[in-house]
């Protein structure tokens, strides 16, 4: 198991090394720099300054050579500092010799993603659980076809369409909800109570969303797994046996039918860190998304290569953890591992 | 105003707000009646806070750095400069009392006003300003506007209250450039690097106000500043949201969240005036830009060489059409590459009408006739048929489509692709591969627009990306930079406009109206608004106490 182990972890880094000299050439594929933003369109902005910063940036070299400076970097974990928001560092806070700190974008960005993707997460599993048991138990009953009918629902509803919609109805017309931002411009000076009911009440909009669309796949998945499960000999067996409804359903037939669901969380890592771009831009959150789409936008090679390359890293680890979960969750995979 | 794939998302983003919005009217949502915000005259009084949005961080507030509007939208409330434009655009003093130009127009020298201090309380004198040319000009800084001041020769502080600069040779321009560079505090920043300096987001100035806290994707926070060298403003704090998205901004303003935002047209003559309840908090407010939306031809290119074409293309283009469509009416007709009502637009000058007939038979002139019965006009066979270019950017897209249909009337195929701005700029204006743009300027308010015009600035990267060529224009450029006297000068560009409007080698399609919105608690604004527009006072605005937001002027 542990040979196995180290054997994966050791295969991830010429997969990482062979995914950031893919992602920087196909980043240069596209046309333009730094220096070719809108803001830089301005007859008052001179060519020699813009050729000022290409050098500066090392833009002007071939993009080999500067994959080779990148890689050098990334050998010390050195993400680099940003082009477009004043050289702030990638990926982690540095200090100047005067001790000012600048945090890092990637830094301030991913806890705020992380923490509404993770509460999404959350709500959606603690919804789409019970409700996938009930749509199984209760298979083309009236349960189930409402259940379907409400994820349908959810699932095509566009999420920024009842996002603008929610926050106009909680937001403008009732007042209930803040309509954007992560904090109340008096956050500062609320006690630690009301700084919590603050951030919750702001995050509840851009959070509650997007489970309610994410809602279906799970639901699904959890549905046809206890289908599956149940139609099992191991099941009629149980019945057989006498064992009480419950026990089976959720002792014998829920661990399994729950197995297919590591493997979505486990892909789902990246995700948690990538955020949405839409939301968001229409919540204000300063969050991951919004990052990457403006570094890609301004062509912020340092930025957009940080981000990939810990959200590759992140998705190795995250399909490394799945399979490590599956083993310990099926014997049979232990067995299957334990062999190579 | 930057524009990118988001782009279907937005607009059907705004389509779905606007539908309901227009839909339903009356919202449950109660204020105190018009009549009382609108008849009572408060008293002025200081104090208060007001809060404002925008779509976009500024990466740091040394503008001549940071190079993007976000950045001087704060940065101007904390930094002066030398020279400030009043509300009719006239150049009047801001550190500085009074300028003298030498005889010979190229020395400039500068009286700063006495006892001036930065806000940490170090006093402020020509050394700083010295440091700031210093600072802008340095090998290693990358300003992009640092050619301007490149051009000085010789700068020198012969005491702390004068600096002065001289040229090589006169350059007109200089003034507006004094007026753009915000002074820096040599103490401050003496040694260190501008472009990874932490001062850059958390800088001591010395305009009305200074920086209290900059939450990083969420807002900046200004407060008054004691030591401000021009006195001080009336509105406390002065707090920036950063709101990416237009419609949020929209509700937040709805909701009374914020007190002002930018408006499109849809939202300032179609969705507020349908709400009474938001026409009863909201004063809407309309002033020109300085920027306009053209077509322009590559003159490299056949046929666009043809006068006879040029011409025949502008005669066969509705303008009135596009302001109408497009801007829903708020914006107007150009026939000048500047500001209507300032002394630099010539007011004789009247746009091409349009006229499809003498399109056509200017076309036909020029060779080109329909001989296949296609609808299409063909010259030696070959069928006059071009793409149109522009980035994506809802305004200049329609335009094209109304453009296209206009042409195709005389006969002319146009095609018309958007593009992201990044690859637009790469791939078609540096290359020079494109027949048509579409395309805006927003110009600084000084009129020399050599860099645009002149022939000599048609490398990849410049701005003369049409190739335009005519030696005519070129020494009207050229006397128009020597030219100190605002009169003599003011001449000079009346005549550069005439010529560039006879020989058309781009099509004026519109210059929008600048449209805001602001609650109606902040008191004091200039209505209509003045050439300088409606910010050029916003230091005397004011909040009465009763209109004021509760929690916000506890804090």
């Amino acid at each position: 198991m542990l040979k196995y182990l180290i054997k994966r972890v050791l295969w991830m880094i010429p997969m990482l090394i062979g995914i950031s000299l893919i992602s920087f050439f196909i980043m240069h594929l596209a046309p333009g720099d730094i220096t070719s933003n809108e803001a830089a369109f301005n007859p008052k902005a001179s060519e020699e300054s813009r050729q000022k910063l290409r050098e500066m940036y090392n833009l002007d070299k071939p993009v080999i050579v500067q994959y080779g400076l990148w890689l050098k970097r990334m050998v010390t974990l050195d993400f680099g500092k940003s082009f477009a928001s004043h050289q702030k560092p990638v990926f982690w806070q540095t200090a100047d010799n005067d001790g000012n700190v600048t945090k890092g974008l990637i830094q301030e960005a991913l806890p705020i993603t992380l923490m509404i993707n993770l509460l999404g997460l959350a709500i959606t599993l603690i919804l789409a659980i019970p409700l996938g048991i009930i749509a199984a138990r209760k298979y083309l009953g009236w349960q189930d076809r409402s259940i379907t009918l409400f994820n349908f629902i959810g699932f095509s509803i566009p999420g920024f369409w009842l996002s603008l919609l929610l926050m106009y109805w909680l937001g403008v017309v009732n007042n209930w909800f803040p309509i954007s931002g992560l904090h109340s411009l008096n956050y500062e000076s609320l006690d630690s109570w009301g700084k919590l009911k603050d951030s919750l009440s702001h995050l509840f909009l851009p959070v509650v969303i997007p489970s309610i669309t994410g809602l279906a796949g799970i639901t699904l998945f959890v549905k046809n797994g206890m289908l599956d499960v149940l139609q099992q000999d191991y099941i009629t067996t149980a019945r057989a046996k006498g064992l009480n409804k419950h026990k089976v359903v959720y002792t014998h037939a829920l661990r399994n039918a729950l197995l297919p669901l590591i493997t979505i969380i486990g892909l789902s890592i990246p995700g948690l860190i990538g955020g949405s771009v839409i939301a968001e831009t229409i919540f204000a959150i300063p969050g991951m998304g919004k990052l990457f789409y403006d570094a890609v936008l301004m062509r912020d090679f340092p930025v957009v290569m940080g981000i990939l390359t810990i959200g590759s890293a992140l998705t190795l680890v995250g399909n490394l953890l799945a399979d490590v979960a599956y083993a310990w969750a099926d014997p049979r995979v232990r067995r299957g591992v334990a062999r190579d | 105003m930057t524009n990118h794939p988001l782009h279907f998302i937005k607009n059907a983003i705004i389509v779905v707000v606007c539908m309901w919005l227009l839909a339903c009217g009356e919202s449950p949502n109660s204020h105190q009646s018009a009549a009382s915000i609108d008849n009572i005259n408060y008293p002025i009084e200081s104090g208060g806070a007001l809060i404002n949005a925008m779509t976009g961080e500024p990466s740091g507030l040394i503008s001549m750095i940071a190079g993007e509007s976000a950045s001087s939208a704060i940065s101007s409330n904390i930094f002066n400069s030398l020279l400030k434009y009043d509300k009719n655009l006239e150049l009047e003093g801001d550190l500085v009392t009074n300028w003298q130009i030498s005889a010979d127009q190229k020395t400039i020298i500068f009286k700063l006003k006495p006892n001036l201090k930065w806000a940490d309380n170090q006093p402020l004198t020509s050394a700083d300003v010295l440091f700031t040319w210093q600072a802008v000009t340095d090998e290693k800084t990358a300003s992009p506007y640092a050619s301007d001041f490149q051009l000085v020769k010789k700068a020198e502080t012969p005491d702390p209250l004068t600096f002065s600069v001289t040229y090589n040779q006169a350059y007109a321009p200089a003034l507006d450039s004094w007026a753009s560079l915000q002074i820096l505090p040599k103490h401050l920043l003496q040694g260190k690097n501008l472009h990874t300096t932490a001062f850059v987001r958390n800088p001591v100035g010395s305009h009305y106000y200074k920086l209290d806290s900059w939450a990083h994707g969420e807002n900046l926070k200004l407060s008054r500043n004691a030591n401000s060298v021009l006195g001080q403003a009336k509105i406390d704090k002065l707090i920036t949201r950063i709101i990416p998205d237009n419609s949020a901004q929209f509700l937040e303003l709805m909701a009374d969240n914020i007190d002002l935002m930018g408006l499109d047209p849809i939202k300032y003559s179609r969705i507020i005036p349908a709400h009474p309840e938001l026409q009863q908090k909201l004063a809407l407010y309309k002033e020109l830009g300085n920027s306009y939306t053209y077509m322009g031809f590559n003159l490299k290119h056949k046929p666009f060489d043809d006068i006879r074409v040029r011409h025949a293309i502008n005669y066969a283009i509705d303008k009135q059409e596009i302001i109408d469509g497009v801007y829903l009416g708020l914006g107007i007709n150009i026939a000048s590459p500047y500001k209507p009502g300032t002394r630099w637009s010539n007011p004789e000058l009247t746009p091409y009408p349009y006229n499809p007939a003498k399109a056509k038979a200017l076309l036909k002139q020029a060779g080109f006739v329909d001989t296949d019965g296609d609808g299409i006009v063909e010259q030696d066979g070959k069928p006059f048929a071009f793409e149109i270019v522009t980035n994506q950017n809802k305004e200049r897209e329609k335009s094209a489509v109304l453009i296209q249909r206009r042409l195709k009337d005389v006969g002319i195929d146009v095609k018309i692709r958007a593009i992201e701005w990044a690859s637009f700029i790469s791939r078609f204006i540096k290359t020079g591969d494109f027949d048509v743009v579409v395309l805006g300027w927003g110009l600084g308010l000084d009129p020399d627009q050599y860099n645009i015009w002149h022939s000599s600035q048609q490398a990849p990267g410049q701005f003369n990306f049409i190739g335009y060529n005519n030696p005519t224009i070129d020494k009207l450029l050229e006397q128009g930079r020597l030219e100190l006297n605002p009169d003599k000068r003011m001449k000079i560009y009346h005549e550069f406009a005439r010529v560039l409007l006879e020989d058309s080698p781009i099509v004026y399609l519109s210059a929008g109206y600048g449209l805001t919105a602001i609650n109606k608690r902040v008191k004091g604004i200039d209505d209509p608004a003045p050439p300088a527009g409606i910010g050029h006072n916003s230091h005397d605005w004011y909040i009465p106490t009763p209109l004021r937001r509760n929690e916000i002027s506890a804090n």
